[in-house]
């Protein structure tokens, strides 16, 4: 790396904190360009769940004995890292979830008996189908009207018509932090308090986000939030929901089960308060101590110089891959973007260029990144994605294009 | 007239002429852009298989009493397959295509592309070429 990167981070010392970096695909050095899918687990993560197992393994919030008190302590001190790192006002107003899917549904599915349909829901043009599907269930369910942001060429929402789309009868407006397709970082400050100025209430889509940057609930005055634990250097099937604790309160529950019950005869039950009436069963408990853990990693390596990074590394790719003839890159809003790279070449197909790609080692997402409207808008059948973290290098970079010119020759 | 089992034998032994990967696909991507493309009238959403990946077009016709297929795919490299596909299926008995296993792209090194997660069509595309073979041949019974 450039001696301004080796200043921000310690790459070699990072490198070691994931044994997988080290193993080889097809015979190559594994490159792993695909974070924003998912990103990879540290020592310190994986050592968390080993721990949980080997020492703490019990279910949680219902037993006597002490290694259930143990186990619930550790699983509550998650839930008070993760309101810290979002800087929540309540521990309770954090969910843990199985992920972004999972929060974004059981929101969806609190409006349907809230919904009317006269109401109209917003989501922007860049959505993940996860943040698209969940509310033209709800639609179907209200009768309420489902309308969309537009996106400019550049991959960009375009706020005047946003503007222009807001209404009284505007309930609900979805947007992600980050588009997991394009990277671009969407004005969620200004999406939200314009929304708030006609009373709809806003969830943000943070799954792309969280990986580089740090949300401040508050200061955004979100009323809901959503993540992944597994973008976050975190395991899968564990997420959260962040929601304002009166929306929380108002919202029924999603799921019926054990822990989100207060009393329950034949006739009637009472929900519990505040997060368990969300939480019902049997929680993914390891998961969810381990996305304390991941929180902690990252913010050891602090979010500043993560981002500082990334943005190198973004900027190196970009001027290389530039210099290879009909590459078109998607999302191109060069201060507004995380780091991620959506391209195609001219001619070529992304799922043979990422065939290729994978024969010598090097991970990329290619298709329509679950989020076909996009693909619609720019007429393409998909793009190929390469997406760096922290822990990438300007060397993996060099051999991506290396490959990448190499694929080209092949295929035309 | 080759059978199925013979024009396999026959890619495999083409394939193992190859000493890696990169020759394979080279060979496939050359295969891919020589396959005769599907006639456009028959390019149309009936015919279209879906992958999440790649999409693939497949159309059969009865010639006498062999089957005769023509396919398309938007990429190359699922074509090269594609064009493999077809070089054994196309001019057999359907009651031969019906019950022919297609284990020998495993041993020329293609598995991974006809795994059923990696959603690039080829899966339901064989499918597809057996379900043509399985209407043509009850056809031929029914005159029979």
């Amino acid at each position: 790396m450039t001696n301004t990167s080796e200043q921000i981070l310690d790459i070699k010392k990072i490198r070691k904190d994931f044994p997988i970096l080290s193993r080889e695909i097809n015979g190559k050095p594994l490159v792993y360009f695909d974070n924003a899918a998912t990103s990879q687990t540290p020592t310190q993560v994986i050592d968390c769940i080993v721990d949980y197992y080997e020492n703490k393994n019990a279910n949680i919030h219902r037993g006597v004995h002490s290694l259930s008190q143990i186990a619930t302590d550790a699983y509550e001190g998650a839930r008070e890292k993760v309101r810290a790192h979002f800087n929540a006002e309540f521990a309770h107003e954090i969910i843990l979830t199985a992920g972004t899917t999972h929060s974004i549904n059981l929101v969806a599915n609190g409006y349907a008996s809230i919904l009317k349909p006269e109401d109209e829901i917003l989501v922007s043009a860049m959505e993940h189908h996860s943040n698209i599907v969940p509310w033209q269930m709800l639609c179907q369910k209200t009768g309420s009207k489902l309308k969309v942001i537009p996106m400019s060429h550049k991959g960009e929402l375009e706020m005047d018509t946003y503007k222009e789309l807001l209404n009284e009868n505007t309930k609900l407006v979805f947007v992600n932090h980050v588009s997991n397709a394009l990277g671009t970082i969407n004005p969620v400050k200004e999406i939200i308090d314009l929304a708030h100025a006609v009373g709809a209430k806003v969830l943000i889509d943070g799954a792309q986000s969280a990986p580089h940057i740090k949300a401040d609930v508050q200061a955004l005055d979100v009323d809901y939030y959503t993540v992944s634990a597994h973008k976050i250097c975190g395991p899968t099937g564990v997420g959260m929901l962040y929601g304002k604790e009166d929306l929380l309160n108002m919202l029924p529950p999603y799921q019926g089960g054990g822990e989100m019950i207060s009393e329950v005869t034949f006739e009637k039950t009472t929900y519990a308060g505040l997060p368990h009436k969300f939480e019902a069963g049997t929680p993914n408990i390891s998961g969810g101590i381990a996305f304390g853990a991941a929180l902690d990693y990252m913010n050891t390596i602090g979010f500043d110089a993560i981002a500082a990074y990334e943005m190198e590394l973004l900027k190196y790719a970009t001027s290389e891959i530039e210099k290879i003839e009909g590459v078109e890159i998607y999302g191109t809003t060069p201060d507004r973007k995380t780091a991620v790279l959506s391209f195609n070449i001219e001619g070529l197909h992304p799922y043979d260029i990422g065939t290729l790609l994978d024969k010598m080692g090097i991970a990329v997402r290619t298709g329509h990144h679950c989020a076909q409207p996009i693909m619609e808008f720019y007429k393409i059948p998909g793009t190929v994605r390469a997406s760096f973290s922290f822990y990438n290098t300007k060397e993996e970079i060099d051999s991506f294009i290396t490959a990448l010119k190499k694929a080209k020759s092949m295929l035309l | 007239m080759s059978s199925i089992q013979e024009r396999q034998e026959e890619i495999i032994e083409e394939f193992s002429m190859f000493e890696d990967w990169m020759q394979r696909y080279e060979y496939m991507i050359e295969l891919g852009k020589s396959l005769p493309i599907i006639d456009e009238k028959h390019k149309i959403e009936e015919n279209i298989i879906k992958g999440c990946q790649s999409k693939v077009w497949v159309y059969a016709e009865m010639d006498d009493d062999q089957v005769n297929y023509t396919a398309d795919s938007d990429a190359i490299i699922t074509k090269g397959i594609i064009a493999i596909l077809i070089r054994v299926f196309s001019g057999q008995k359907p009651e031969d295509v019906m019950n022919a296993d297609t284990s020998f792209i495993d041993e020329i090194g293609l598995k991974e592309h006809l795994s059923p997660t990696r959603a690039n069509g080829l899966v339901s595309m064989i499918k597809q070429m057996k379900m043509y073979a399985i209407a043509y041949n009850s056809q031929q019974q029914n005159k029979a």
